[in-house]
């Protein structure tokens, strides 16, 4: 065991188990990273509620990013607030709050006793899958805007964007849960019933028996023809309605044939039909589609920018800041903007000195300096002062939502798939295959005893239904998703798989993608020594520029000097003055580098006392892209999009090889229309990229995948979302795609050595229901774990984890 | 043999009881957060710790 701090001589913050930079914030024996993570434990303390440390270690969230003071204000407004709550009656109101931060069941303990913490807060009850923390409280006691501070400090901010609705409906299709049911419950009782003729062998059962069952099984066949299996004929409808002939039309059409022959059979009392195999097929093709329908409850594939935009912003009207809903604001309003907040509509800029960051929008990695009168552009980050802004264009109307209203982002890519699926290929020619074989008997039987047509011709087509292909196929992809899912690729449906196996094309976006948040720093000129990257440090830190920032995340922490004499000049740089050291950092102008000899590429220069170095920041690769590219240039044509500078060109050019095409300099909609002309051209394409500037592109492309740091956060519209710290195994995951279809149509062939035997009994007219009632079953259950035995095997032999177990450890990441 | 019907009846009646849980447990968002559930289980009522030092 290693719960004791300080063993290893680094004292970990009892709150959040980072470990300690600066000594003496304590309380009794316990440290505390910073005052943020000790004021957490202190409210705590002193509601009673530190059985949050009990239950798990180190169980918090650092607080050393805390948000700002007032950032919530805009809460205070009734109509903004409303818009919020799920239900309210003037008082009692419920609110449903998304937190990104939980992780572990110490979070859940807490959550749930908020209202120990707050005698306005009724209950508070956390769906802990779906991150959603729902709240009862009172409005007289207690304002949304409280509720949501407290959860700030106590280290779980929940995330309010312009997204956030009320009464969103529930998307898990329940319905057919339900049907699943009602299903399992008329299979399991009408085999039951079944069992007597079963045994009965040649002796008859007692007739007055043998009517009871079927009259029972007549009676629990009404459910499960007509609700059970009502979703097989209107899917097979919709399809003849376009004229198509999708897989659910000849298993409709087994479905109707089977009951109505059963019907026949017992009205006539000449036999008890087959209604044991309806109910079993039903039963199973329903578990089969409950299987291949993985939902992920906490992420979300259909992000628009909606999900990124705030859901109010300060607006300056006569002298005083109001909060305004994003959706009441107008052109010429004055918008004021914190550090970090995101511009909602392009804008001009007014007041203070903005630097902003537009890697989301462009994938331009360093943040852009907008004079006053410039263009701010919607969903650019400012980082920095506050600064003040008018807006030229209304919300819906900027740059960068217009992108949603590009035709690409009106079709339906799961309808599309789906449509094109290799099962409705096969299931086509199966049909037409039956048919004929179909034909040949009834005109075989009609010269040798007529009699003989209707049974045989009827067993044929029970027997015969393709759903021994759909339960295959329903089985590989369930199982495929499972697999991918625990290996940190997340799919939003089961069509994706086979578009990802046929991808032939995959085009990278670089920043965020390819390069990771974390940059990597260079430095050359004049070596600093300790002491001068402590004062570097100091002077540095004070600054919200991003330069400033990444001159302090370089440096890492030193140690604390109180500066004698600190100046910030907008645009040019800092001065510090720490005893008769001077300390510049800044532009070539501002520290005295004469621009003729200043290196071109450097970001900043500092200057200590006389001495400069120039320091550089470069976009760090993510660890593991180099293996990943090369592996897939053996396999894939390969693309770089970037809204970046060439800056990188020539690394990247030396890994994606002389074959690839590597474009600098991209807007969103070049990404779009490049991966439209590749698809001209005749490729699938797979789009990987992370943020809103591909958002185009994503949806554009065959399949869409999201990188992302965090599944739970937020990524734009796509079809899969890959875990990022997975990259290395994504040429597997893509194999795994692939071998998907190899082992749909494995599955497949044996269900048709199944039908030839079934077949061949039905064609001489000697078909049984109970040889009927061993085939469905045997082939069903054959089929299920072959399919989903091979995926496994190949699975592993590609390398990657069965089950994921070792993947559930604490996430601390700083959301 | 006549008892066959009161049997058959019995074991239906006793299906059914069992449909009509798994439909309400699904009604009452009883599968909707399986972790959840799993770690609220564990958790005592009424639990107050305080660790505070100004206590002792």
């Amino acid at each position: 065991m290693n719960g004791i701090a300080g063993v290893t001589g680094k004292t970990m913050c009892y709150h959040c188990g980072v470990e300690c930079a600066s000594q003496g914030i304590n309380i009794g024996d316990k440290a505390f990273c910073c005052e943020g993570c000790k004021l957490v434990y202190e409210i705590l303390d002193e509601n009673g509620l530190c059985n949050y440390y009990a239950l798990q270690e180190h169980p918090g969230l650092s607080q050393i990013k805390a948000p700002r003071q007032g950032k919530y204000e805009y809460l205070d407004d009734a109509a903004i607030a409303r818009k919020l709550y799920s239900f309210t009656d003037g008082d009692h109101s419920i609110v449903k709050l998304y937190i990104p931060g939980i992780h572990c069941s110490s979070c859940m303990w807490l959550l749930e006793n908020l209202h120990k913490m707050h005698k306005g807060i009724a209950e508070s009850r956390l769906n802990f899958t779906a991150k959603e923390l729902t709240i009862q409280f009172k409005e007289s006691a207690v304002s949304l805007r409280q509720i949501v501070e407290l959860l700030v400090t106590i280290g779980y901010e929940p995330y309010i964007s312009l997204d956030t609705r009320q009464g969103k409906p529930d998307i898990v299709n329940r319905k057919r849960i339900y049907k699943l049911g009602v299903a399992g419950f008329c299979f399991g009782n009408i085999m039951l019933m079944s069992f007597p003729e079963y045994l009965s062998g040649n002796h008859e059962i007692e007739h007055q028996y043998a009517m009871l069952f079927r009259m029972l099984n007549l009676g629990l066949s009404i459910p499960l023809f007509f609700f059970s299996a009502s979703e097989f004929f209107s899917s097979a409808w919709a399809g003849l309605k376009q004229k198509m002939l999708n897989i659910d039309a000849p298993i409709a059409l087994a479905l109707i044939i089977t009951y109505a022959r059963s019907l026949y059979e017992i009205a006539t009392d000449t036999g008890s039909g087959y209604l044991d195999s309806l109910a079993g097929i039903v039963f199973f093709m329903l578990i089969g589609r409950v299987v291949q329908e993985r939902a992920y409850k906490s992420i979300s594939f259909h992000r628009d920018y909606k999900s990124y935009f705030p859901i109010a912003v300060n607006v300056i009207e006569n002298d005083r800041t109001v909060p305004r809903s994003l959706e009441d604001l107008k052109e010429r309003d004055k918008v004021s903007l914190h550090n970090g907040e995101i511009i909602p509509a392009d804008a001009i800029l007014l007041e203070g000195d903005a630097y902003i960051d537009y890697s989301f929008v462009t994938g331009e990695s360093q943040p852009v300096r907008v004079k006053k009168g410039g263009m701010a552009y919607a969903g650019g980050r400012q980082t920095g002062e506050k600064i003040i802004l008018e807006l030229i264009k209304p919300v819906a109307g900027s740059y960068l939502t217009s992108l949603w209203n590009h035709q690409s982002f009106r079709k339906n890519k799961s309808q599309t798939n789906n449509r094109e699926s290799v099962i409705h290929k096969l299931s086509k020619y199966f049909t037409i295959v039956l048919f004929t074989l179909v034909a040949f008997t009834a005109l075989y039987w009609a010269m040798v005893n007529p009699s003989n047509i209707l049974p045989s011709v009827s067993a044929m087509l029970i027997v015969a239904c393709p759903c021994a292909l759909l339960l295959a196929a329903n089985y590989t992809n369930g199982n495929i998703l499972r697999l991918l899912s625990v290996n940190g690729l997340f799919l939003r449906d089961a069509t994706v798989i086979e578009q990802l196996g046929k991808a032939n094309h995959i085009v990278f976006d670089k920043t965020g993608t390819l390069t990771s948040s974390n940059n990597s720093y260079a430095i050359s000129g004049h070596e600093l020594n300790d002491h001068e990257k402590d004062i570097v440090w100091n002077a540095a830190k004070h600054s919200t520029h991003p330069y400033s920032r990444a001159v302090v995340a370089w440096l890492d922490r030193r140690q604390h000097i109180q500066a004698d004499a600190w100046k910030e000049t907008p645009g040019q740089g800092i001065t510090a003055r720490y005893g008769n050291e001077e300390v510049r950092i800044g532009s070539a102008a501002h520290t005295g580098v004469a621009p003729g000899i200043a290196d071109e590429s450097a970001a900043v220069f500092i200057r200590v006392n006389d001495s400069v170095t120039a320091f550089r920041v470069t976009p760090k690769m993510r660890a593991g892209i180099p293996a990943v590219i090369t592996s897939l240039a053996d396999t894939h044509k390969l693309s770089l999009l970037s809204g970046d500078n060439d800056r990188q060109k020539a690394t990247f050019a030396a890994l994606f090889g002389s074959n690839a095409e590597l474009l600098f300099y991209q807007k969103p909609v070049d990404k779009l229309a490049f991966i439209e002309q590749k698809q001209a051209a005749g490729d699938n394409v797979l789009m990987v990229g992370d943020g809103l500037n591909d958002a185009g592109a994503l949806q554009q492309s065959n399949v869409g995948i999201t990188l992302s740091d965090d599944v739970n956060n937020f990524s734009p519209s796509c079809d899969a979302i890959l875990d990022a710290k997975q990259i290395t195994q994504f040429p597997a995951l893509l194999w795994l795609a692939k071998y998907g279809g190899t082992i749909i149509n494995i599955a497949f062939a044996i269900s048709i050595l199944y039908n030839i035997v079934g077949l061949a009994i039905s064609m001489q007219a000697m078909m049984k229901p109970m040889i009927a009632a061993i085939l469905m079953p045997a082939s069903t259950i054959s089929i299920v774990l072959i399919s989903t035995g091979i995926s496994s095997v190949v699975a592993k032999k590609l390398g990657l984890s069965l089950t994921g177990r070792q993947k559930h450890d604490n996430n601390h990441s700083v959301p | 043999m006549g008892v066959l019907y009161i049997l058959v009846l019995a074991s239906l009646a006793v299906a059914g009881f069992f449909l009509f849980a798994f439909v309400w447990s699904v009604r009452s968002n009883q599968f909707e957060d399986k972790e959840g559930s799993a770690m609220r289980i564990l958790h005592d009522n009424d639990t107050t710790i305080k660790n505070s030092y100004k206590d002792r």
